[in-house]
């Protein structure tokens, strides 16, 4: 490939944090020193080593933001010429995803969370407080190298409002100041630096499970209350069974059990995990891949964040014994950017379980060989859709694939890839350890087995729960106190952003796989947020549409126009006319079901699940009415 | 003569039996309903290229014969009986036993809508090919309000070769497909940005003569929009003298060098005032270089000038 590199050299900063993650430079070509006699008659690269190279990107752009806060032209340029990627693509890619900032900003910045959840808790109240302490979102607050800006969903609803602090240097740092009692908890947390990445202690994962310690709980077991940064503790706490029992099974075995429990993915869609893992080892194109979806993104969702900060070792071990199952040696774990302890913990776990056999070559003596790799992504929703997600792990923009092929056939660095949610992966060790049919008999026997919610918003006590299928929307809310302050119950969004919003009238139906679909719901990712009497519906609507519209890829015509429409559509429906409603609605009707049918993926075919959810089953923006 | 001089004169024997050519493999097909009538097509056809079969006409906007389908547009979707949603008839493959209805209700409400959508947002001026499609479908832009956000930006005339108008650019890929792995591998383009804010851009949007371009305009032969166009077209349709039927189109070899490309010159008043080259020309397949596509003015001298 000819390279056209044009215009600055990065600085001394910006290439020791490339080089740190890279090595040196082999020769000129790549950004080092002219070696006339080295460079000049030698040819090196060409397209294999720039393939081969691409999926360094998005890790070459953060260790160059970790260090210096943003990404210049200078450190794009030499990044260009260590991976051999043209500089258009490489600012097409560093564009796209919104943690990283192509101006330069201040070293320090904190990400606040205006999103559902928060927003029912006071996000916007921290947001006009941060406004007169550190100035307006984005600008350089006076005399502080500082800043502030809002975000979407962060993943911390169970301490709601949150904000998560970053600050550029070496080594850089990133807290969560949950919650974010006021603009001083996170001003305070600014010029830290101290403030480490290994968060989340025993006692704040107790605080974001409160069964923690109770039995019945096969994937919080050990949250809360055992070590997450030890492996002996976790060794002793049972951990590591599930595996040898895997060794012992082989991989069709391992399978046969999988698919006798009928477990089901818990990312959103349900799918059948065995009949996934089945498909990628019988695959004949080899290598296969193992990739675990930790992009946790959906408005609502914090459960894969506790799984991992509370558990790291238990999903090394689950991504071990898919890798065995399916003929895979590799993995990648992908971590969403807001989730700095999480990534911390699972990376600090491979480490740990690497050392002491469980990970790497010749697992535990069997012969099998399996690695994973920490990956960690830079700001986009998309990237939980999992075409996205491989595009993403491939260095280049999160933009979805048209499927079919199936990630079974084709799927990331165009091979076989089994990819699973965290919590379907964390389901593998119960079935292992206590035999599928004890497993399945928790639940329903179409839904079988246990289920993580995520509780927050107007409830009295938030928090991730595990509750087998077939609890009541009603006994679940119940279960965590009811509505905080016994105020009146208004509604619930069930399943996140992309999910529907049910009022009091729902609370009786079953959280099943079948139930809720057969009620026209979803689980989605086990999301109840609840809202009482005092909550803004249309302005919670309002955020929502914002929430699709910043994070549409932009790829396809529905989702990228669609999105803009549905928004402008809503604040036409909160200030006009209402006697112009029903036409407003008979438009907005027709745009969800053009954006359900023709969007290419997940994003833009449920960017108005909750819109339209509230218009039907809440009677919002009725013809006429007020409200 | 003796039998050694003979030598090199004598016949090598014949053959025992003269092998014959192995059979053709036979040309596997699948066969799908297509609004109910059954076709054929090879395996590995897509669902547009059997519609096309079928006499159905699909609407296409990002697709073009000769670059990979990313089927972003969404105006060519279709529904397969048993999907949940519909299809892009320009890269789904067609599989045996599909039935395909191309012009059902929800197919019609997805392509109005989306043509609304487009339409509502970017100036279709001079996208001939769309006017027709907002027509057939009946489209109404207007519906979605005046305050409707558009992409309209100010036209970025920083060359003297070409002229890029991203208000009336659809985001079609084709342009940025052309300039990397499906013709000219300059890579001097790309999608940046995202969501509604996504467009086409050198690396920081930087002028072109500081970019990797290399002015082969292959990006203008794909550009359904007229966001692209070559500066003559673009000065005369700013002094409103472009007429389309005053024009003739010959073909004729580029003069430049030994590839042979087929030019069509498309001639306004006994004056060249554009250059392109036929999508199913075998040498060019539409691409041409930076000579054959721009360096014509001087056939637009006149004769007494040239001495």
């Amino acid at each position: 490939m000819d390279l056209h590199v044009i215009g600055p050299d990065a600085t001394a900063d910006e290439r020791a944090a490339v080089d740190a993650l890279l090595g040196e430079p082999d020769s000129g070509w790549e950004g080092g020193a002219r070696d006339a006699a080295r460079d000049s008659r030698t040819s090196r690269g060409g397209r294999p080593a720039a393939v081969a190279r691409r999926h360094l990107l998005l890790p070459a752009f953060h260790a160059v933001q970790d260090r210096v806060g943003w990404v210049s032209r200078g450190a794009m340029n030499y990044i260009c010429q260590r991976l051999i990627v043209p500089p258009a693509e490489a600012w097409g890619v560093l564009t796209f995803y919104h943690l990283f900032a192509t101006a330069p900003r201040a070293r320090t910045v904190a990400h606040v969370c205006d999103d559902v959840a928060c927003r029912a808790l006071g996000g916007e109240a921290l947001c006009r407080d941060l406004e007169t302490a550190l100035g307006p979102a984005g600008t350089p607050a006076t005399n502080r190298d500082a800043t502030w800006q809002r975000s979407p969903c962060l993943g911390q609803c169970d301490r709601a409002p949150a904000a998560l602090v970053v600050r550029a240097g070496a080594p850089s740092t990133r807290a969560v100041v949950a919650p974010a009692a006021s603009a001083a908890a996170v001003v305070a947390a600014l010029p830290s630096t101290d403030a480490g990445v290994l968060g989340e202690t025993l006692t704040e994962l107790r605080d974001a499970v409160p069964q923690a310690g109770t039995d019945g709980i096969p994937l919080l077991a050990r949250v809360g209350t055992v070590d997450p940064t030890s492996v002996e503790a976790y060794r002793a706490a049972g951990g590591f069974r599930a595996l040898e029992r895997a060794i012992v099974l082989g991989p069709a075995g391992v399978i046969a059990e999988v698919k006798a429990a009928k477990l089901q993915g818990r990312g959103g869609a349900a799918f059948p995990t065995g009949a996934k893992w089945e498909a990628v080892a019988g695959e004949a194109a080899l290598p296969h891949y193992v990739v675990c979806n930790a992009d946790e993104s959906e408005p609502g969702t914090f459960k894969d964040r506790v799984l991992m900060t509370g558990d790291p070792f238990a999903i090394v071990e689950a991504m071990t014994i898919c890798g065995i199952a399916t003929r895979s040696e590799r993995g990648f774990l992908y971590v969403r950017g807001e989730y700095p302890d999480a990534e911390a913990r699972i990376a600090h776990a491979a480490a740990a379980a690497r050392a002491a056999g469980w990970l790497g070559v010749d697992i535990a003596g069997s012969g099998h060989t399996f690695d994973l790799e920490v990956r960690r992504g830079a700001g986009a929703y998309i990237c939980g859709e999992e075409t996205a997600l491989f595009n993403s792990l491939e260095g280049k923009r999160g933009e979805p694939r048209s499927k079919p092929p199936f990630p079974s056939q084709v799927g990331v660095f165009g091979k076989p890839t089994v990819v699973n949610n965290v919590e379907t992966l964390a389901n593998v060790l119960p079935i292992l350890t206590s035999g599928a049919a004890a497993w399945a008999a928790a639940g329903t026997p179409q839904s079988t087995g246990t289920r993580l919610f995520c509780l927050s918003g107007h409830v009295t006590r938030p928090g991730l729960y595990e509750w087998p299928f077939g609890l009541t929307l009603g006994e679940a809310i119940a279960r965590a106190g009811g509505v905080a302050g016994g105020r009146a119950l208004q509604a619930v969004l069930l399943g996140g952003a992309a999910g529907v919003f049910v009022g009091p009238e729902s609370l009786d139906v079953r959280l099943t796989m079948e139930d809720t679909r057969a009620a026209g719901l979803t689980l989605g990712s086990g999301v109840i947020v609840v809202f009482d009497d005092t909550a803004d519906l249309p302005d919670l609507l309002g955020r929502i549409a914002e929430f699709f519209e910043h994070e549409s890829c932009g790829q396809c015509v529905p989702c990228r126009v669609g999105t803009v429409r549905q928004r402008e559509l809503l604040a036409q429906l909160r200030t006009g006319d209402a006697h112009a409603r029903g036409d407003r609605l008979a438009v907005l009707t027709e745009l969800g079901q053009a954006m359900r049918d023709a969007s290419i993926c997940g994003l833009g075919q449920t960017a108005s699940s909750a819109v339209e959810s509230a218009i039907a089953r809440l009677h919002l923006f009725r013809a006429g009415s007020v409200s | 003569m003796k039998e050694q001089d003979l030598i090199w004169f004598r016949l090598p024997p014949p053959p025992v039996a003269v092998p014959s050519a192995p059979p053709a493999p036979a040309r596997r097909t699948v066969t799908v309903e297509i609004d109910g009538a059954a076709v054929a097509v090879p395996q590995g056809a897509t669902l547009l290229d059997a519609c096309r079969a079928a006499g159905k006409d699909i609407p296409t906007l990002c697709y073009l014969e000769t670059l990979t389908p990313v089927n972003a547009c969404r105006v060519c979707v279709v529904e397969v009986e048993g999907a949940r949603v519909l299809a892009p008839a320009c890269s789904r493959t067609a599989e045996s036993g599909m039935k395909v209805h191309t012009n059902s209700a929800r197919v019609r409400t997805s392509r109005k809508v989306v043509l609304e959508l487009l339409a509502s947002s970017v100036d279709l001026s001079t996208a001939e090919s769309l006017a027709p499609m907002l027509a057939e479908y009946g489209a109404d832009p207007a519906r979605f309000g005046a305050d409707a956000a558009t992409v309209a930006q100010p036209v970025k005339d920083d060359n003297d070769l070409y002229v890029r108008d991203y208000s009336k650019c659809v985001l079609c890929y084709k342009c940025v497909e052309a300039c990397g792995t499906d013709a000219q591998h300059t890579f001097a383009i790309a999608v940046a940005g995202r969501g509604f804010h996504a467009h086409i851009s050198t690396e920081l949007d930087v002028p072109l003569p500081e970019s990797a371009c290399v002015y082969c305009g292959n990006c203008i032969a794909v550009c359904p929009t007229g966001a692209l166009m070559a500066k003559p077209e673009f000065t005369l349709r700013q002094a409103g003298q472009w007429a389309p039927e005053r024009q003739t189109v010959t073909d004729t070899i580029c003069p430049y060098c030994g590839v042979g490309c087929t030019l069509t010159a498309h001639v306004q008043d006994e004056r060249i005032v554009k250059v392109t080259s036929p999508l199913e020309n075998g040498v060019t397949q539409g691409n041409l270089c930076v000579k054959g596509r721009f360096g014509f003015e001087y056939a637009n001298v006149p004769d007494k000038a040239r001495g």
